[in-house]
């Protein structure tokens, strides 16, 4: 009703209402691009060490598919020759790798924001539907929050992912002092697979990821540097007051809440 | 009256704030990025350390592989910890040879005439014959053999455990001393250790691989089995034993690889 008689007396304009939406913590966006090019920099270094006993392919059935790697592959990136810089390498930014993950986890269980990243109940059974949207088979992808059960799937993954790099790592780099380590991830050899597979997750992640980004468009992009969101609150129409804006300031608002409401 | 009213903040528009928040999130990112770049283009062509002891990697990554040492050292290394071993139905019989510098095949070594050379103080020098090391008590051990190469082959041998060598030798002075170098008789190849990986209970003086005296590609007539090292460390052929208080030469360690080496 006082909605109503305001409007009659004010100039009601449709604009499109830009407003601010906080989306990533700053430690968030730390943590992501710290870890970046520290990944990058880990996977390099990784397949330098890995040059020097290239053993690995997908065999089946006696059949190889594919080698880990082809020559065109180790030359392109001047791989070969380089085991004792890559370990060097690998065994300083196992630090910086470590430290931030350390520090990543404890910021998302300290402050709470583990509860929009841990996958819930129905999140995998959601996870099949955000799939068969983005495939644009189904139409109408289920409600979420900040991110979807695909995402948060994703997203929790990739950190026991980490977790495992990390313990398959010290495994294969102790494996005497650390015998238990090596015992949980099935022995030296074993564990030297795993890390390896763990390594093409992360390229396997990598890439669904960046094309992921690229379709989100480029306010999703610029949220992790910047933190926040653009969005368009323009169901609700801005309402110019008459002036002086200080007495009218309050009903305004009240206005604005039955318009909401009346929606 | 002018003065009070420039102090007066005006709030910002959605807009001001978006753009202000963009500009002061994304300079930021492009320093802190432009940063790590050059952090990253320092380390990458930081120059070789000065060759000595250690040589031929990049020297601020020379300094991270000691002070990882250290931490290792400290935090993780027990003599209680044992490397994993395996019943003798698991040791390969064909054990990998994978380098044969200073026992070259070509070079001419008489096992028959070979006397093992234990350096003491003043220039005292221990002859030692093989036949005198097999009269001491025989330590086997069937364990997974690694490389620093990255491959790994569960191998069986035997010989004089180091620390048992030590007390019957009467070296016990020498082995609170923080390294133990050994040499191949041509001085081609050498080893440094520390005193702890060394009198480790598992490392052994040994002559014999597979139940037979060692073969003379393997290191006849007596080699080092140091299974908390990697293999480089596993000196084939041993001419001659020193003890120092400081690193003694490493062959690999000038090739660009961790002094320490340790599992």
């Amino acid at each position: 009703m006082y909605g109503l008689q305001l409007k009659d007396r004010c100039i009601n304009i449709f604009v499109p209402m830009k407003a601010i939406k906080e989306k990533h913590s700053l430690a968030m966006r730390w943590c992501h691009w710290v870890n970046f090019p520290i990944l990058t920099i880990m996977i390099w270094s990784g397949m330098l060490i890995y040059w020097a006993n290239d053993e690995y392919s997908i065999t089946i059935f006696g059949h190889t598919f594919f080698r880990f790697f082809p020559d065109w592959f180790y030359n392109t990136l001047k791989i070969p020759f380089r085991l004792s810089e890559g370990m060097a390498f690998h065994f300083l930014f196992m630090w910086f790798f470590t430290l931030n993950g350390i520090f990543y986890i404890l910021y998302t269980t300290i402050s709470g924001e583990w509860r929009e990243l841990a996958p819930k109940k129905n999140s995998f059974k959601e996870a099949w539907q955000v799939l068969l949207h983005d495939l644009h088979i189904r139409k109408t992808a289920p409600p979420q929050n900040k991110y979807n059960a695909a995402q948060r799937i994703a997203y929790t993954a990739i950190i026991i992912m980490g977790i495992g790099s990390v313990i398959t790592g010290l495994a294969i780099y102790k494996p005497v002092q650390f015998y238990y380590l090596t015992w949980l991830c099935g022995g030296y050899h074993f564990a030297r697979i795993l890390h390896f597979a763990l390594t093409l997750g992360y390229v396997f992640f990598f890439v669904i990821h960046i094309v992921q980004v690229i379709l989100a468009g480029w306010g999703n992009f610029s949220s992790v540097i910047s933190g926040f969101e653009v969005v368009n609150e323009n169901l609700h129409p801005a309402i110019e007051a008459p002036q002086p804006v200080a007495e009218t300031h309050q009903p305004i608002i009240n206005a604005e809440n039955e318009d909401e409401k009346a929606e | 009256m002018k003065k009070q009213n420039k102090k007066i903040k005006k709030e910002l528009t959605v807009e001001q704030k978006i753009s202000r928040r963009n500009f002061i999130s994304f300079t930021s990112f492009a320093v802190l990025a432009a940063g790590a770049f050059e952090g990253w283009r320092w380390l990458y062509k930081s120059p070789n350390e000065v060759a000595g002891i250690t040589a031929g990697a990049h020297a601020p990554l020379r300094r991270a592989l000691n002070k990882t040492e250290i931490f290792f050292r400290r935090i993780a290394f027990s003599e209680n910890h044992l490397v994993k071993t395996y019943p003798k139905s698991m040791a390969a019989k064909h054990v990998r040879v994978n380098s044969d510098i200073g026992v070259e095949a070509k070079k001419k070594f008489d096992p028959a005439t070979w006397k093992l050379q234990v350096n003491k103080k003043g220039g005292e020098v221990l002859q030692i014959s093989l036949q005198e090391l097999m009269a001491l008590p025989k330590t086997e051990i069937i364990y997974d053999f690694k490389c620093v190469e990255g491959w790994d082959q569960i191998s069986h041998w035997a010989g004089v455990k180091f620390s048992d060598f030590i007390k019957h030798y009467q070296l016990d002075d020498y082995a609170k001393m923080q390294y133990v170098g050994m040499e191949t008789p041509d001085k081609a190849y050498y080893v440094g250790l520390d005193m702890p990986s060394a009198m480790h209970p598992q490392t052994l003086l040994a002559y014999e691989m597979n139940d037979k005296l060692l073969p003379l590609q393997n290191g006849a007539p007596l080699r080092l089995i140091i299974p908390v090292k990697y293999g480089i460390k596993n000196l084939k052929r041993i001419g001659t034993i020193n003890f120092s208080n400081i690193r003694p030469k490493d062959y690999w360690a000038e090739q660009g690889y961790d002094y320490y080496s340790g599992l």
